[in-house]
C-alpha cells in the first residue's frame, strides 16, 4: 500500500515538472497568439478579451503590417537574403560534407571544427568581425554583405545533416555508378544527390531559419534598407510600442512550425528509404 | 547478350588471354602486402574464380581490376591494353557486388537503364536492351517494382542483370551469393553459369566458399596470404593440390608432415614418425627435404588383408560418426588425427570406437607436398 502511493505520487510529481517545464517553455510563445488579435493597444489582454468578447478582438494589427510599407520592406527583406544565403550555404555545406566524408581526406576533423565554428563562436564576436571586415571590402549596409553573413552562419547546419546522412550512405553504390558508366557528375547528380536529398534539404531549412531569426548581425551589418523581419520587430519595441509586433511574432511562429513540420516529415521520409 | 543468336557456340576453348595480372603488388599502408606478385592470366569466355580465406587479397584483386584501387606495383592488361590510367567508368567492365548496390531510390528498369543512359542510347532501344536483360534473368514484368520490393534473390538477379545490360566483355563477380540461404544459392550457381555460358562473357568471380567455386567455374585461382598457391581447373585441384593449403581448403585432406629418406623414380619414401610412408613426389625431392603428406579420407580403405596397398598401418578407432551417406572414422596416424570416410554402401562394413583395424592406400593417393611457405616473409 505505501510502495503505491509512493509510486503514485512519484508518477504525479513527474507529470507536474513535465508540464511546469512545458509551460515555461511554450507560454511565452503562445500568450503572444491571442494578444495579436487585441482590438485595443495593449500588450495585456484587456476585460473584454477575458470575457471573451468578439468585440475586443480585431484583425487591425494584421491589416497594419499587411499595409506598412517597412514590415513589407523587412518581410521583402527576409526572403531574399534567407534564400539567397541558404542557397548559398546549401552549396557550400553539401559539398564541404561531401569532401569531409572520404576517408581520404587530410586533416578531417580540423577542417570540419572549423566549418562548425560559426554555430559555437558567440554572434555578437563573428557579428562585430564581420562588420570591420566587409566594411573594409565595402560590403557593410549591402544585400550581398548580409547573404555572406548568413550563408556563413548557416552552413554549418548543412555541414552536420548532410554530413550524418552521408555516414549512413552505402559508398557502394557510388562505385556501382562508376563501374556502369557514369562519371562524377552524372553518379552524384543521380545517385548520391536523390538518396542524401533529406539531409541536404533539412540542412537548407535550418539555414534559413538561422538567417530568418538573425538580429545580431544585421543590426551591425544592414542600414536601412537592408532591415529584416526581426531587425523591424526589434525597431518597433523600441521606437513605436504598437501589438502589430505580436501580429508579426505569431505569423512568424506559424511559419515557424510549418518549418520544423517540414524538418520532421524530411526525416522520416529518410528513415524509410534507408 | 549477343545481337543476334549465334548458330555457332562461344570459343570458350579458343583460350586467348583477355586479362592479365602481371607481377601485381598491394599494400594500402606502404608497409603490409596484400597482393605479393601476382601473376594471372584470365582467358577470353572463361569463368575464373579468386577463392581463398577472408583477407587472403581476392577481393583486392577484383578491386583492382574494376579500377578502384591502383596496384602498388606491376601491371594490369586488360585485352593487351595496360588499364592503370584508365577509369573505372571507362573500363566497361560489369560488377556484381557482394550486397548488389541497386539504386534504392530507382525501379528495377530505371537501375538497368542507368548504364545505357550514361552511354547516351536512345530512349527505345534502352527499352528494348532492358527487357532482353530482365528476360536473360527471367524476371519479365518486374521493370517498375523497387528493389526494395523485391525477395534476396531478386534482387540478385536484378544486380547481374544490371552487369550485363550494356554487354560489357568482362563481368566481375564479388561473392554475389553470399547473402542468399543455401537453397537459393545453389539455385543461382546454376543461374549464373547458365546465363555466362549463353553470353560467352568472360567471368572474374571472387568467393571463399569452395564448393561454389567447385560448382562453377571453368579455373579456380587459390588464394593464400595475399599469393596465388595454384590455379587449375576444379577437378585438378582436387586430384592433384600442389601446396598443402590447397590440399586441406578444396575438400578434406589428412595431412602428415615427414622426411623423405630415399627417392625412386616416381615413388619418394617419407618418414612420418616411426612410419614409412610411399608417397608420390608432385615435385622432385631430395633426401633430407621436409614435405607434407596428403591423403584423402575416402582414398584411404579397410584393408582386409595384409599386402594389398603399398601404404598399410595398423590403427586404432578413436570415434566414428554416421554422417548418413558415409561413416567417418577418427584415428590417430604417428600423433596427428587422420580421418577415413568409408561410403555407406551394401558391405562397407561396421566399425567399433576402440576397434584395431588396418588402414590401406596407394602411393598415387599420397600426395608429396613441399610445405607452405611460410606467412609474412619477404615483402
Amino acid at each position: 500500500m505505501a510502495l503505491a502511493y509512493r509510486s503514485r505520487f512519484g508518477h504525479t510529481a513527474h507529470v507536474a515538472f513535465c508540464v511546469a517545464v512545458f509551460v515555461f517553455l511554450i507560454a511565452p510563445i503562445l500568450v503572444v497568439v491571442p494578444l495579436s488579435f487585441n482590438a485595443e493597444p495593449y500588450f495585456t489582454f484587456t476585460e473584454g478579451m477575458l470575457r471573451f468578447d468578439a468585440e475586443a478582438y480585431s484583425l487591425r494589427w494584421y491589416a497594419q503590417v499587411a499595409t506598412d510599407e517597412g514590415w513589407l520592406r523587412a518581410l521583402v527583406n527576409s526572403f531574399l537574403i534567407g534564400s539567397c544565403a541558404t542557397a548559398l550555404a546549401t552549396v557550400l555545406g553539401t559539398c564541404a560534407a561531401l569532401g569531409l566524408s572520404n576517408p581520404a581526406m587530410p586533416g578531417r576533423p580540423l577542417v570540419m571544427g572549423l566549418l562548425i565554428s560559426p554555430m559555437v563562436t558567440p554572434v555578437i564576436i563573428s557579428a562585430a568581425g564581420m562588420f570591420f571586415f566587409y566594411s573594409g571590402l565595402g560590403l557593410a549596409q549591402t544585400h550581398i554583405g548580409l547573404i555572406l553573413a548568413h550563408a556563413a552562419l548557416g552552413t554549418p547546419f548543412v555541414v552536420i545533416t548532410v554530413t550524418a546522412t552521408l555516414s549512413g550512405f552505402d559508398r557502394n553504390l557510388t562505385r556501382a555508378a562508376a563501374s556502369l558508366g557514369a562519371g562524377p557528375w552524372r553518379g552524384f547528380r543521380r545517385v548520391q544527390l536523390p538518396l542524401i536529398a533529406p539531409g541536404v534539404i533539412s540542412g537548407a531549412l535550418f539555414a534559413f531559419a538561422t538567417s530568418f531569426d538573425e538580429v545580431v548581425t544585421v543590426l551591425f551589418m544592414g542600414g536601412l534598407e537592408q532591415r529584416t523581419i526581426p531587425r523591424e520587430m526589434w525597431a518597433g519595441i523600441r521606437e513605436e510600442i504598437s501589438p502589430a509586433i505580436l501580429a508579426v511574432a505569431t505569423m512568424l511562429i506559424v511559419f515557424a512550425l510549418a518549418l520544423m513540420g517540414a524538418v520532421e516529415w524530411l526525416r522520416r521520409r529518410g528513415e524509410a528509404t534507408a | 547478350m549477343a545481337d543476334a543468336p549465334t548458330e555457332e557456340p562461344p570459343a570458350v576453348s579458343a583460350a586467348r588471354t583477355y586479362v592479365e595480372f602481371d607481377g601485381v603488388y598491394k599494400s594500402y599502408d606502404g608497409a603490409t602486402l596484400v597482393v605479393r606478385d601476382l601473376q594471372l592470366d584470365v582467358r577470353e569466355g572463361e569463368f575464373l574464380t579468386l577463392l581463398g580465406p577472408s583477407g587472403s587479397g581476392k577481393t583486392t584483386c577484383l578491386m583492382m581490376l574494376a579500377g578502384f584501387e591502383a596496384p602498388s606495383r606491376g601491371a594490369i592488361r586488360i585485352d593487351g591494353q595496360a588499364v592503370e590510367n584508365v577509369p573505372p567508368r571507362q573500363r566497361d567492365i560489369g560488377m556484381v557486388f557482394q550486397n548488389y548496390a541497386l539504386f534504392p531510390h530507382m525501379t528495377v528498369g530505371e537501375n538497368l537503364a542507368f548504364p545505357l543512359e550514361a552511354r547516351h542510347l536512345g530512349a527505345s532501344q534502352i527499352a528494348e536492351r532492358v527487357a532482353r536483360a530482365l528476360a536473360l534473368v527471367r524476371l519479365e514484368g518486374y521493370e517498375r517494382r523497387r528493389p526494395g520490393q523485391l525477395s534476396g534473390g531478386q534482387q540478385q538477379r536484378v544486380a547481374i542483370a544490371r552487369a550485363l545490360v550494356f554487354e560489357p566483355n568482362l563481368v566481375l563477380m564479388d561473392e554475389p551469393l553470399g547473402a542468399l540461404d543455401r537453397r537459393l544459392r545453389e539455385e543461382m550457381q546454376f543461374e549464373i553459369r547458365r546465363i555466362q555460358r549463353e553470353l560467352g562473357v568472360t567471368v572474374v568471380y571472387v568467393t571463399h566458399d569452395q564448393q561454389e567455386a567447385m560448382a562453377m567455374s571453368d579455373r579456380v585461382a587459390v588464394f593464400n596470404a595475399g599469393r596465388i598457391e595454384q590455379v587449375a581447373a576444379p577437378e585438378v585441384l582436387y586430384e592433384e593440390p600442389m601446396r598443402p593449403f590447397v590440399a586441406s581448403f578444396i575438400g578434406d585432406n589428412n595431412l602428415l608432415p615427414g622426411r623423405v629418406t630415399s627417392v625412386e623414380g616416381d615413388t619418394c619414401v617419407v618418414a612420418v614418425g616411426e612410419e614409412h610412408i610411399n608417397a608420390f613426389p608432385v615435385e622432385p625431392h631430395a633426401v633430407g627435404d621436409e614435405v607434407v603428406l596428403a591423403i584423402r579420407p575416402e582414398r584411404v580403405q579397410l584393408a582386409p588383408a595384409a599386402g594389398v596397398y603399398s601404404n598399410e598401418l595398423q590403427v586404432q578407432v578413436a570415434d566414428m560418426a554416421f554422417l548418413g551417406d558415409h561413416l567417418r572414422v577418427l584415428t590417430e596416424v604417428c600423433g596427428v588425427n587422420f580421418v577415413v570416410k568409408i561410403p555407406n554402401i551394401v558391405g562397407h562394413g561396421g566399425v567399433l570406437a576402440g576397434e584395431a583395424i588396418r588402414l590401406g592406400w596407394t602411393t598415387l593417393d599420397c600426395r608429396a607436398l613441399r610445405p607452405d611457405v611460410g606467412l609474412n616473409v619477404e615483402s
